[in-house]
This record gives C-alpha cells, structure tokens and sequence, in this order.
C-alpha cells in the first residue's frame, strides 16, 4: 500500500508538469476506415502528395479493424495534437457525429472523402463519383453484357455498408426503366467483406439460380472472390461480372475474359482533392457552402455543389477498367 | 475420501493444493511492477509528445478507454472464480441495440436506459443459469454460444440500419466533463471502482469469491452456495455490459449491430495483466485497475505521436506477455 | 483401481458413441430439410463445394482439437494462417517458378516457427494459453501488416501452379479435400495408436499423475502447440492458393469458427477428452451450416442466431446425454 501511495505521489508531480505545446502551424490529418487496405495505401499517397505541395505536414491515421470505436479514438487523438483538418473516410456515416462535432468545436476543418458521415457532422464531402452514377452505370454495365435479359443479383460487403446500400439503391432504381424489363434482380448477398464468405454467398447464387446471367458486386472483396468462383467453374461467357473492384485484384480476371470491365474511380486523385480540400478550408478559401469553387493542384478548378443537406467536391465520373487498359494500371494499385 | 468428495459435485474445477504462504508477498510485487510500469508509460509518452502531459490530455485521454474498463472490474470477478465470459461485446451490442429502437419507438429515455440495463442483466442470468444449470458444461462454450445468440438477435432486431436520435443530455454521458475538466465517464468508473474494489476486498461476497477460485469443491462444504454466487457474478457481468453500452452508445451518438466488437479480448486482456489468473483463485482490484490504465495511456500515447495502430498491437501484445514473462520469472511459475 | 478407470473410460467411450450418433442424426434431419427447401442441396456439385469450403476448418480443428484436449486453446491461429499466407505469396509473386509443394513447405514451416514460440511460452515460460496466445495474435497480426505494407497480393502475382494448388484435383476429388483426408488419416493414427498420441490425452487428464507417470508434460505441451502452428501455416498457403488474393486482415476471427466447430464436435474444453470422429461430425455440422444457411434464403440478419442457437442447443444436448448415460459424475480426473 505503502508503495502505491509513492507512486501516487509522484504520479501527481508529473501531472503538475504542464508540457508546453508549441502549434504549428499546418496539420492535416487523414483518417481512414482500416489499415491494410490498398484502395486506402493509394488515398494516402494523393493526400500526402498535396499537403506537401501545399507545405503542410500529413498524418495518416488507419485503425487496425474498421470499426468506428477506434475512429472515434483516433479523432480525439487528433484534437489533442491540434491538427487543422482532419480528412475522415467513415466506418459509419452517424456514429462519428459527437466526436467530429467537438473538433469542429475547437476551430478543427472536418471534410469526410470516399464514404461520407452525415451533413451535421462535416463542412464538406469529398465524393469519388456520384452514387447515382455508379449505381445506375453497373446496371447499364451488365445489361450490356448479358444482352439486355436475364436474372442478375448483387454481391455485396456488409449489410451496413453506407456507400454499397445507396449503389444498390440506385441500381434498383434504374432497373425500373422499361428497357430492364426482362432483366429480374433476384437477390441482393452480402459477402461481408470476407474472402471466405463472399465465395460461399458466390457459390450459393450459382447454385439457386442456375439460369444467373450476371452477377454485380460493388466491393473489392466479393467482385474479386466472385471472379475467382466463375474462372475456377470456367463460367466465362456465361455468367458475366461487373462491379467496383481494385485493377490489381480484377487484372486476372479481367483478362480472361470473366469480367470484360469494371469500375472504379482513382484513389491518388480521391486523396489529393481531399488534401486540397482540406487546405481551402484551413485557408478559409472555402468554407464548405456550395458555389464555391478553388484551385486544387493539378486537378485544376473545383466547385462546391449542394447534396442533400450538405455539401460535396466531386472528383468525376467514375472509370472503366477493361482488357485494353487494365495492365497499366494493375501496377499502380 | 478423494472419491467421495469426487461423487455427486462439481467436477470440472480443479482441486489446487494451493500454498497461501506467500502468496501475499506476490500480489504487492506485481503490483508494484505494473504501478512501474504505469509510471515509464507516462514518461515515455511525455518524452514523445509535446501534448500529453499536461492535466487536460490526461483526463481526456481517460475517456477513450474507460467504457471497457466497466466491465473489467465484474470480468475480474469471473476470472478468479477460473472462469470466463466471452460474450460481453455481444451484451453491449444487444442492450444498445434494445435500447436505442424502444427510444425509437416512443419510450422515454430513463425507461429506455432501464431497459438496456435489465438486457444486460437477462443477457448474464442466460450465461449463469446455463453455467450452473450445466456444469458438464465450461464458460466458455456457454458464453461462446451466447456471444454468437446475442449479436444475432441484435442483428435480427436492427438489420443494417443504425438507430440514435437520442436526446441531448444523453450525450453527456460519454462526453460530458464536470467543471468543464473532468469527464463524467471517469467519475462514474471512479465510484464502480470502488464498489467493486470494497466488494473484492472487504466483504464476505468476496471472500467466497476467492474460496470458489481455490476451491469450489471445498468451498461447497465449507457451507458457500456456489452456484448462487456464481450466478451472481455471471449476472452482475451482464449489467456492467449492459453500462458500458451506455456510455459506449452516448459516445457514438446512435447504435448498430455491430458495435463493440472484440470488446471480450480487450476486456479479458486488461484484467489478466493485471495479474489475475485465468486458473483461479488469484488477482487483486488494485491490479486489474493499474493494467485498464496502463494499456489505455499507452494506446492513447501512442496514438498521439501516430504509431501506426499495427505497431501499437505488436507492443500491446509484447507487453501482455513480456509482464506475465517477467512474472513468471521473477516470482516462479505460477500454482500447479 | 485399474479396472474401475477402464471401466470409466468403456461409458465415456458409450457416450462419445451416443454423442456422435445424435450429432449425424441432426445433420441428416438438418440436411433433408435444407433438400426440401433447395433441391440443388445434395448435388454431387453442392456437396463438392461444401467439402472444398469447410476442408481448412477442418484441418484447423484437428490442431485446436490436440490444444484444447491438453487443456489449452490458441487464439493466434487466424494471425498465423495470415502470416503464413501473406509471407509465402509474397514469394511466390517474386519467385513464380516456386515449386507448389516448397510453398506449401514453406507455409507450414512458418506455421511451425510460430507455433513453436507459443508452445514455449506456453510450456516454457508457464504462461496461460489464453494470454499467450492473445498476445501472439497481436504481434503475428502485427507483424503480417508491417511486412505486406498494406499492399495485398493478388491472383496476377501468383503463379499458375501456385494457385492449382486448391483449384486442381486428384482422382476428381478437389486437393483441398485430399489434404484433409490425409491429415485426418494421419492424426488418426497419432492420436489414437501412437504413444505420444496417447501422451496427449494423458496430459490433458490430468497433468500432475502425467507428469507423475513420467511423461514430459513440457515436451508434449509444446509439441501440441508447434502442431497447431504447422497446420495453420500448411492453411494459409491453402487459404491464399484458393482466394487468389493475401490480405493482411485474412482470416480475422476465423480462430472462434474453429473452437466452435470443435466444441460441437464434443471436445471438451475442461480438457482430456474428444475423438477425431466426434470432431469429424462437428466440423461437418458446422460447415452444412456455412453452406445451406445461404442457399436457403435464409435473411443474412438470421444467420448469426441461428448458428449461435445450434451451437448452444448441440452442447446443450450432449450434456443432457452425458447426464442420462448416468456416468456424468464418474470422470476420470483426479488431479
């Protein structure tokens, strides 16, 4: 006991202590939703690149699970540290709101990129591509391939995913035009992520609807798992895929003819806008109400548009990846 | 004589010719290497960060890590009895998930609240009563199954959607401070501490405790209903679940399925450096206390000079075993 | 005293029978359901995939079996399936020409160094499995981030051989099932008629008459431990040649699937008891579930419950058995 209230004692003396803490000046700081994943590796090197152009110090903060509890953890690290932005790809769109809303409370910029957290809780949203678009280009994706009829399902992540549920929204929503009518959306699977479970939901669909022309999977790990399903059952030119995948994962599968394309939208320049972003708003160039518009390095000028309740930056359209172009980006991420 | 205490009662506890002598003597050693420990934390995330030490961060960085330290102290308990409970992030997620869409639903929020509590507390009578009903059967494969049910069913009832909304004053919980400096979440793990630490310590409840972890089999003559106190624990383990949702929910701001996943292994982890051992019978509050904050200040030390979180799990997991190493080492092996 | 311990183990080998009885008569009520609901479900193709899919777990559990009868359990063997997996197709990406058997070699051996260091901890050092194996997990997983740099590999860096290696097949069997009836056929063996085998059990009884009777209890702890190890290197590189792709989050969590199918499979935690059989029908069980839960249509929102429901009600059940064949009160541990 003795020993416990010494240490007590000179725990208080080190409280006394009061470290100084000199700000300087030019902190962004990019969070995103889990370590070890190369779509995010690529945002960071965007974002990066811009902060260093800008003169700025990055910091680059990935949990090691995506949950939102350590994204919250990280950002009251961030606070502490003082940083001018922080750049957040959330793990849930509501859940970041208390904590996100202290930092704005303490003179912090907060923009969320790739998967946004709700209006109330950011100045402004850096989108890849607009969800309408890619919801509705993979329907017009497969109705391509597979000829314009036939049953089609989805493959999805998880069944909370935000970014995923509003894409398959869209999907169904452009289904609904009269050229879809003979195409039917027979079920929508959740792979959850995992490599495991994906190829089972794969295999499952495979096997409940024989007559499956297309499969649509909006995720880099089931439109991989998928892919890899169809090329070992040697379902090429029968069962057609398309999705969001990574050119890396999709470049095998891409050639051999198994998805003849797919989208997805360039990270390095996702994480460069939001460097620039995040920079206009420290500068007070912008204050994240639509109409504005500043320069964002090499991507040239940037408007402010209104989405809903708040406010997004859109990087573009999303791109196609196909047999042409594939082995030129297979490398880069 | 060994048959017939063997005849008719609990046989999956081991009987431990355990040696009380110095036993003592070695809890305070441990102590004192974790309070070491806590100490070296605290100078080498000064050293690293011109942000930490200061009385702000300090208290602030408490609310960070303290929702899993509620269900530590009552973890502590089934752990001595030799015991263990994995399914305590699935109690957190199912009293949130209860809570937040009978809110929804137009309850008011202290009902609401109290009903979160009460599923903690059936979440862990469900665990108890099946852990004494069943004694062929172990805690963990109990609680095993129980943490798949749980989060099942708050899957069932949730699907993908979040639910939250709540009102205002709820939020105080996980982010409110008192005088504008010390968080409320502290404050209230403070008085749980100490209820918990007078419970382990000064009263009969855990005297029994301890005689269960040595010796449930001798302990049963010696006139102590295990299985009453069993229960007990198992159930008081699902309401301090069901109190860290509370504060976990108010600092998330609405709820979902899967929230405070893994909870069970950091959980465990906090209270096993803190020198309780998973055979029974050994550990102390004091202990357990030390080890929430050593691995929380570390973690948020860490995290406040951007380790990269896979670096901090190398040495979050090189420090559990490097202690008990130590320990081993230093004190000699451990019973048996 | 003699007569009356084996007489003790002739009911305990009854209520295994009974235990395991019960068990594939639930699969096959189990099964006829699922055939009701989807005809596709006892295809030879179905049954194919759900074999291939459930041939990793099961050779995990034959590990975990071994770990949790010496009273133990490993929690670190999804990190050290990851490692395994990430360390050996970042080979194969360099060297494409690496012969499939040296991968697989190579896999296990990481396993193996991986499992040694928790054995010796474990057996060693005297450190709990639990912690030992938690923390272990922590730096394997750790680790496993450090050296891929975030970066997957993907099925364009792998060699074609690499990846036939679950893909191809033997007599028409899929590898992946030919492996695992192999490692069945030699555990078998082990466990069952060598005396290191046996040694297991004896350990896991009751480690003081073990290490009494002359046993090296530290060796045979470690030995255990280095086992699960090896076998969960040997799966990562089976894992990474089947997804075509190595994360560093590959398998997270897989290790509670495995405990899982092992404690259907009536391997008692308490230690000192459990039969491959026993472990056979558990791991079946859980990989029909795995397979018929989607094919039923059944609302993802379900599945956890129901799986965490089967869990509790197989253990339930068997308890209840054990408790009806009268001998539940007679163990055989005396330590």
């Amino acid at each position: 006991m003795k020993k416990i209230i010494i240490g007590m004692l000179v725990l208080l003396m080190l409280f006394t202590v009061v470290g100084a803490a000199a700000a300087q000046s030019g902190k962004y700081a990019l969070v995103v939703k889990s370590a070890g994943n190369p779509f995010m590796e690529k945002v960071r090197e965007g974002f990066e690149n811009a902060i260093s152009e800008v003169g700025g110090e990055a910091i680059y903060k990935a949990p090691a699970e995506p949950t939102v509890e350590a994204q919250i953890i990280m950002i009251e690290q961030l606070i502490t540290q003082r940083v001018d932005a922080i750049a957040i790809s959330a793990n849930d769109p509501e859940a970041l709101r208390p904590a996100l809303q202290k930092a704005m409370s303490r003179g912090i910029k907060v923009l969320s990129l790739d998967s946004s957290v709700n209006p109330n809780s950011r100045m402004v949203h850096v989108n890849q591509a607009d969800p309408e678009q890619i919801g509705r280009v993979q329907i017009q994706g497969i109705a391509e391939m597979i000829g314009g009829e036939g049953q089609i399902a989805v493959l999805s992540a998880t069944s909370q995913a935000t970014n995923q549920n509003l894409w398959i929204d869209w999907m169904k929503k452009e289904l609904e035009k009269p050229e879809y009518d003979n195409i039917e959306l027979v079920k929508v699977a959740y792979g959850d992520d995992l490599r495991d479970k994906s190829v089972s939901e794969t295999e499952a669909l495979l096997k409940s609807y024989p007559d499956l022309k297309g499969i649509i999977a909006p995720t880099t790990v089931g439109i991989a798992a998928a892919g890899k399903v169809l090329t070992d059952r040697d379902l090429v030119g029968e069962v057609y895929l398309t999705g969001l995948g990574l050119p890396s994962e999709m470049a095998e599968y891409i050639k051999n003819g198994v998805s003849p394309w797919m989208y997805l939208w360039n990270p390095i320049d996702l994480g460069y806008l939001a460097g620039y972003a995040a920079e206009g708003l420290v500068a007070e160039e912008i204050t994240g109400e639509a109409g504005e518009s500043f320069t964002a390095g090499d991507l040239g000028e940037k408007e402010v548009i209104k989405a809903g309740e708040g406010t997004e930056i859109m990087l573009g359209a999303p791109f196609r990846f196909d047999a042409d172009n594939i082995d030129q980006w297979k490398e880069v991420y | 004589m060994e048959n017939k205490l063997e005849k008719g009662l609990t046989f999956n506890r081991k009987i431990k010719a355990e040696k009380e002598f110095n036993l003592k003597d070695f809890f305070l050693q441990w102590e004192w290497l974790l309070l070491l420990i806590f100490i070296a934390i605290h100078i080498m995330n000064s050293q690293l960060s011109p942000y930490y030490l200061n009385t702000y961060t300090l208290l602030d960085a408490t609310m960070t890590f303290l929702d899993k330290a509620f269900i530590a102290l009552s973890m502590t308990f089934v752990i001595i009895f030799g015991d263990i409970d994995i399914s305590v992030g699935s109690t957190v997620a199912l009293s949130s998930v209860i809570m937040a869409v009978l809110y929804n639903a137009g309850l008011s929020m202290p009902l609401a609240i109290i009903v979160c509590l009460l599923v903690g507390i059936t979440a862990g009578f469900i665990n108890g009563i099946l852990i004494v009903k069943f004694k062929e059967l172990s805690a963990v494969i109990v609680t095993l199954s129980t943490m798949i049910l749980y989060r099942g069913i708050a899957y069932i009832i949730l699907e993908d959607q979040a639910a939250g909304g709540f009102p205002m004053w709820f939020n105080f919980l996980g982010w409110g401070y008192i005088k504008n400096l010390i968080p409320v979440i502290l404050i209230a793990f403070s008085v749980a501490a100490v209820i918990f630490y007078l419970l382990l310590h000064k009263t009969t409840f855990g005297r029994k405790i301890y005689a269960i972890g040595n010796n449930d089999i001798a302990s049963l003559f010696s006139g102590v209903k295990v299985d009453k106190i069993k229960l007990i624990v198992f159930t008081l383990n699902g309401f301090m679940a069901a109190l860290a949702a509370l504060f976990l929910t108010s600092k998330m701001g609405s709820t979902r399925p899967n929230i405070a996943s893994g909870y069970e292994l950091d959980v465990i982890a906090m209270v096993v450096l803190g020198g309780v051992s998973t055979s029974g019978g050994k550990g102390r509050m004091i202990g357990v206390l030390l080890s929430i904050f050593i691995i929380g200040y570390l973690r948020y030390g860490l995290g406040l000079v951007n380790v990269p979180s896979q670096v901090i799990l190398i040495i979050i997991g090189a420090l559990l075993i490097i202690s008990v190493l130590v320990s081993n080492l230093l004190y000699g092996n451990k019973s048996e | 005293m003699a007569e009356k311990s084996s007489e003790n183990r002739m009911s305990l080998e009854r209520i295994q029978q009974i235990r395991e009885f019960s068990l594939i008569g639930f699969i096959i009520i189990l099964s006829i359901f699922v055939q009701f609901r989807n005809s596709n479900f006892l295809t030879m193709a179905n049954l194919d995939d759900l074999l291939t899919n459930t041939a990793i777990l099961s050779i995990l559990a034959v590990g975990m079996m071994m770990v949790i009868i010496t009273r133990g359990i490993d929690l670190s063997i999804g990190a050290t399936l990851a490692l395994s997996g990430m360390l050996t197709s970042m080979l194969v990406s360099v060297y494409p020409a690496l012969h499939p058997l040296a991968a697989l070699l190579i896999g296990t051996l990481i396993g193996f160094v991986s499992g040694s260091i928790i054995g010796l901890l474990v057996a060693k050092f005297n450190i709990l499995p639990i912690i030992a194996t938690l923390g272990m997990m922590n730096v394997f997983r750790g680790i496993t981030f450090l050296i891929s740099g975030g970066k997957w590999v993907s099925a364009y860096q792998m060699s074609d051989s690499f990846k036939s290696i679950s893909t191809g097949s033997i007599l028409g069997i899929n590898n992946l099932i030919v492996i695992s009836i192999f490692i069945y056929l030699v555990f078998y063996y082990f466990i069952n008629y060598t005396r290191t085998g046996r040694k297991i059990y004896a350990v896991g009884s009751s480690p003081k008459s073990a290490k009494v009777s002359g046993i090296n209890v530290t060796k045979i702890t470690w030995l255990v431990y280095s086992i699960m190890g090896s076998l969960a290197g040997l799966s990562g590189v089976l894992w990474v040649s089947k997804f075509a792709s190595a994360q560093s989050n590959t398998a997270s969590g897989y290790e509670l699937n495995v405990i899982a199918a092992c404690v259907i499979g009536g391997i008692s935690i308490a230690g000192g008891e459990g039969k491959v059989t026993g472990l056979l029908s558990g791991v079946l069980l859980y990989g029909i579930l795995e397979n018929a839960l989607p094919m039923i249509n059944v609302s993802p929102f379900w599945q956890n419950a129901i799986q965490g429901a089967v869990i509790l009600i197989a253990v339930v059940v068997s308890a209840l058995i054990k408790r009806k064949t009268g001998s539940s009160n007679k163990i055989r541990r005396e330590d």
